[in-house]
């Protein structure tokens, strides 16, 4: 099993070997094994391997801008400085190609020629073979291995012709001092202030610093108790002092997102052209920094998602034209940190993932039974691609579709404590997002207790801190069972720590957990904001984060554990993990946002009209105007009795009646009729053949209402909640609520075969 | 002669079982338990070793026995695994012991229980029996989490 992943993994980067240098080349592993690599010859594999991926840059820059000169000049430099170094080195046959490469550019830099995507591509195959060759002097000293007459002759066939022009394929000992000092000019400085590190050293280094942050934490708590004043003195010293040499580590770590994306432009041009397809790429927050681990970890699983998008996801021209979109297929790639965590997402504006299809060959290939995958919700079917074994792709190409891949690419993401999904809009594109916490840092986290145990909250989730009054009803309101803060106008649903964890010291009577006492730490889960409910806020504190055992990462609502200055271990929350579990963000309204209709992005400020209303005992429903097809009275004496219904006539039809509180509750409908000569005000909605009126008991009003502000309701029928006027309002999904009263009001076998 | 292979020896109740030598990474007393909440039953808690956290699960309760007394003290067998340590807690451990191949038995069939499921077999000591521990199975234990319900 572990044997055939790691194939996959290869074969997923496409040109094997490629990224050779960059995964474990002259950076890290191979380098230290090789004890007794020339220091010159280590120096020149780093430098050139540097001096190719801005040489790749700079190709692919040029192919846009065939005429931009600074950018030919160092793409010039950049393969000219590879080329001097050769020739010390003995390494002739790379040497030769260098040349062929230099004199190409050459040409180009003078004018004698311009950049075609012809020129492009040979001198992108330069790129390809000369890491190729540098990997295999690495591995084995010499550079023959390789053959690239061919490639030479090409690069040679492609310049203009001149009588004049030295055209010798080794390189002539004559030219070589010159390019040497050529090369040494072009960055002196950067060489003299910069010093190159294994990562190895920074991973010791760092967690020496852990280590080191855990015995300061011990250290201030022991000196608090000690009472001397010398001690205490020199402990915050060393506090501050951690916190500084803490902060400097941390930061030689860090490396801009940048340094993996700049190599995507070649990846997406390559696979485009391959596709015949027309890509733009686009990059947005390419300084946000990660660690430089997590960075080397996430650039297979990203290039592999960018291959699928450009040949699954984008069309071509041609069938773009024809839905209206413009012929230049966008990729979007955007970094940001949000919540402790690094997001990650890739959007294209293709056609979407077609879920249909997705469940037609999940079910072919015996990766799921039929009735069960008729059974997943489309967001849960989208999940099937992240299935061993899946592929939707009609032919297999070279460049995805394999029937591996996005399996792999979760497994990846996952390992380093990731999460990917994927979103789907059917005909506007795809967006997978990658959350990457940050398991290898230290961060500062709220120290709380509950239930008698302590645990850390990742500051980064944290709105404010509120004092729980003992008082009953301060701001606190209950939506059925649900205890809901009143924060500021906007309601926002409590969550006792205790009770979510199961370990509720607390008496628990009758499953309504006793609220009153304690503190309320607001929190922010994605977009959802929610209230913790602790019985005590202890400090604030850096704390190491150490991942759970990988048999426990199931448990998402911990992000991992830490050790306290006492020497315990605490609990570290996932907020989100917590909201989850705690069902104040469904897992399904998350991802269902975005694939049922286009909701979450475009809905962001979109008001909707409801009209208010009052059910039983003044509670406070709205009902979506959209949904209303007509507002009536009826005259109590106009109410008949139809199999134990009550119904009236209504347009030449029979109209059903039953108390929005009812329907609502779930419950057996009583009678609607009040006293005679009176009447009774009704809701009438009517969609798919099903007509009902609701009986209320005022209606208040139409309001408008941002939808944003909404929180999202547990139950059947309830769609969610809102402030109207200062009080907490339902609001009703009369879709499917008369689904509900309709189940109810028919047996349900005969109902079967209507369905039938 | 048959080959020999050290176990380290380890008591829960008065059954007497054996994990290999090269397993074990240490036996320690340990720190006070952080308990993990939501966690498979079979998981105690977290624990402290030298600024490493590992998790915790209890032999006895991994044999459906019933919990120690308060005022016995367990031992932590720290076990090596492909994905980091975990601690096994034990009521006593023993010495190490050599024993032969040759004195291994498969477990008989009329044996019932967890204690079936937990044992590659036995090896006859001269004053007893060595059941060896199938530490696999006890891993497999610790990563059933059943009270989530948020796996996906």
């Amino acid at each position: 099993m572990s044997h055939s992943r790691a194939h996959v993994w290869r074969s997923m980067t496409g040109i094997p070997n490629k990224n050779a240098m960059c995964a474990d080349g002259p950076h890290g592993r191979a380098l230290a094994l090789i004890g007794n690599v020339d220091p010159v010859l280590s120096e020149f594999l780093v430098e050139s391997s540097e001096n190719l991926d801005q040489f790749e840059r700079d190709l692919v820059g040029l192919e846009q801008r065939p005429d931009a000169h600074e950018t030919l000049d160092n793409a010039f430099r950049a393969i000219h400085s590879i080329k001097g170094a050769t020739g010390y080195l003995g390494l002739s046959k790379l040497g030769g190609l260098a040349h062929a490469g230099e004199s190409l550019l050459s040409d180009l830099r003078e004018g004698r020629a311009v950049v075609t995507p012809a020129i492009a591509g040979d001198l992108l195959q330069l790129v390809d073979f000369t890491r190729q060759m540098l990997s295999d002097v690495e591995r084995t000293g010499s550079d023959t291995a390789i053959n690239c007459s061919a490639l030479v002759e090409r690069l040679e066939a492609r310049r203009p012709h001149q009588p004049d022009a030295p055209a010798p394929v080794e390189p002539s000992p004559a030219a070589l001092p010159r390019p040497v000092l050529v090369s040494n000019q072009t960055r002196p400085s950067q060489a003299s202030r910069s010093v190159r590190v294994d990562v190895a050293q920074l991973d010791a280094l760092m967690n020496l610093v852990g280590e080191l942050v855990l015995t300061r934490n011990e250290m201030v708590e022991y000196s608090g108790v000690q009472q001397n004043p010398l001690l205490l003195e020199s402990s915050q010293r060393l506090n501050a002092i951690t916190t500084q040499l803490q902060a400097a580590i941390m930061k030689t770590r860090m490396q801009p997102i940048e340094n993996v994306w700049s190599t995507f432009p070649r990846v997406v041009r390559d696979i485009a052209l391959e596709c015949g397809k027309q890509v733009r790429l686009e990059f947005d927050g390419q300084d946000t920094e990660l660690d430089k681990t997590l960075l080397e970890a996430i650039k297979d699983p990203l290039t592999h998602v960018l291959r699928n998008c450009v040949d699954h996801g984008i069309e071509t021209a041609e069938r773009r034209l024809l839905a209206g979109k413009p012929a230049e297929g966008c990729l979007s790639l955007r970094a940001f940190h949000e919540g402790g965590q690094v997001n990650i997402e890739i959007s294209d504006d293709g056609m979407g993932v077609d879920v249909a299809e997705v469940r037609r060959t999940a079910v072919e290939r015996g990766l799921i039974a039929a009735d069960r995958a008729g059974a997943l919700s489309d967001q849960d079917a989208i999940g099937l691609i992240f299935l061993p074994g899946f592929s939707t792709a009609k032919t297999i190409t070279s460049i995805s579709g394999r029937g591996v891949g996005m399996d792999v690419v979760k497994t990846n993401i996952e390992k380093i404590g990731g999460k990917v999904s994927v979103h789907s809009r059917a005909g506007l594109g795809v967006t997978v997002r990658i959350r990457i916490p940050l398991t290898l840092a230290i961060i500062p986290a709220l120290v709380v207790t509950a239930g008698g145990d302590r645990f850390a909250i990742p500051q980064a989730g944290v709105l404010e801190l509120l004092r729980l009054n003992d008082g009953a009803g301060t701001g606190m309101e209950m939506m059925g069972d649900a205890p809901m803060l009143r924060l500021r106008g906007s309601l926002v649903p409590l969550v006792r720590l205790d009770a979510a964890l199961g370990i509720g010291a607390r008496p628990v009577v009758g499953g309504v957990v006793r609220h009153g006492g304690g503190h309320v730490i607001i929190l922010q889960a994605d977009e959802r904001v929610f209230g913790l409910v602790v019985d005590d806020v202890i400090d604030t504190q850096e704390i190491v984060v150490k991942p759970l055992d990988r048999r426990l990462r199931a448990l998402s609502m911990f992000a991992g554990a830490t050790i306290m200055g006492d020497g315990c271990v605490s609990l570290i929350l996932d907020v989100t993990g917590l909201a989850v579990h705690a069902h104040v963000l469904a897992e399904s309204r998350r991802s269902s946002d975005i694939v049922t209709a286009t909701a979450s992005a475009e809905v962001e400020d979109e008001m909707e009209a409801l009209v208010a209303v009052t059910g039983d005992h003044d509670a406070r429903m709205a009902i979506p105007l959209s949904q209303v097809m007509r507002l009536e009275e009826f005259p109590c004496s106009s109410i008949q009795r139809l199999n134990d219904r009550d119904v009236v006539q209504y347009r030449g039809d029979m109209l059903r009646l039953v108390a929005v509180s009812d329907l609502v509750a779930g419950a057996e409908p009583r009678r609607v009729a009040g006293e005679s000569g009176s009447s009774i005000t009704t809701v009438v909605y009517a969609a798919a053949g099903v007509r009902l009126g609701l009986v209320v008991r005022r209606i208040l009003d139409t309001v408008e209402h941002r939808i944003a502000d909404e929180m999202p309701g547990g139950r059947r029928g309830v769609r969610g909640s809102t402030v109207i006027n200062g009080r907490v309002t339902q609001i009703l999904d009369l879709e499917a609520l008369c689904a509900a009263d309709a189940a109810r009001a028919e047996p349900a076998p005969y109902l079967h075969d209507v369905a039938v | 002669m048959a080959e020999t292979q050290g176990f380290t020896s380890c008591f829960v109740g008065d059954l007497c079982f054996g994990v290999e030598v090269a397993r074990v990474q240490e036996v320690t007393y340990g720190s006070p338990l952080t308990r993990l909440p939501l966690a498979s039953s079979r998981v105690s808690g977290l624990l402290n070793l030298r600024g490493q956290i590992i998790a915790v699960t209890d032999l006895r309760r991994c044999l459906d026995l019933d919990a120690r007394g308060a005022a016995e003290v367990p031992v932590h067998l720290i076990l090596q695994t492909d994905d980091g340590c975990i601690s096994l807690l034990v009521d006593r451990a023993g010495d190490v012991v050599d024993v032969d191949e040759g004195d291994f038995e498969l477990p008989p069939a009329t044996m019932r229980g967890r204690a079936r499921e937990l044992i590659r077999g036995a090896y006859k000591l001269g004053d007893g029996l060595l059941l060896a521990l199938d530490t696999t199975q006890i891993l497999r234990d610790m990563d059933q989490t059943p009270d989530t319900g948020e796996r996906r």
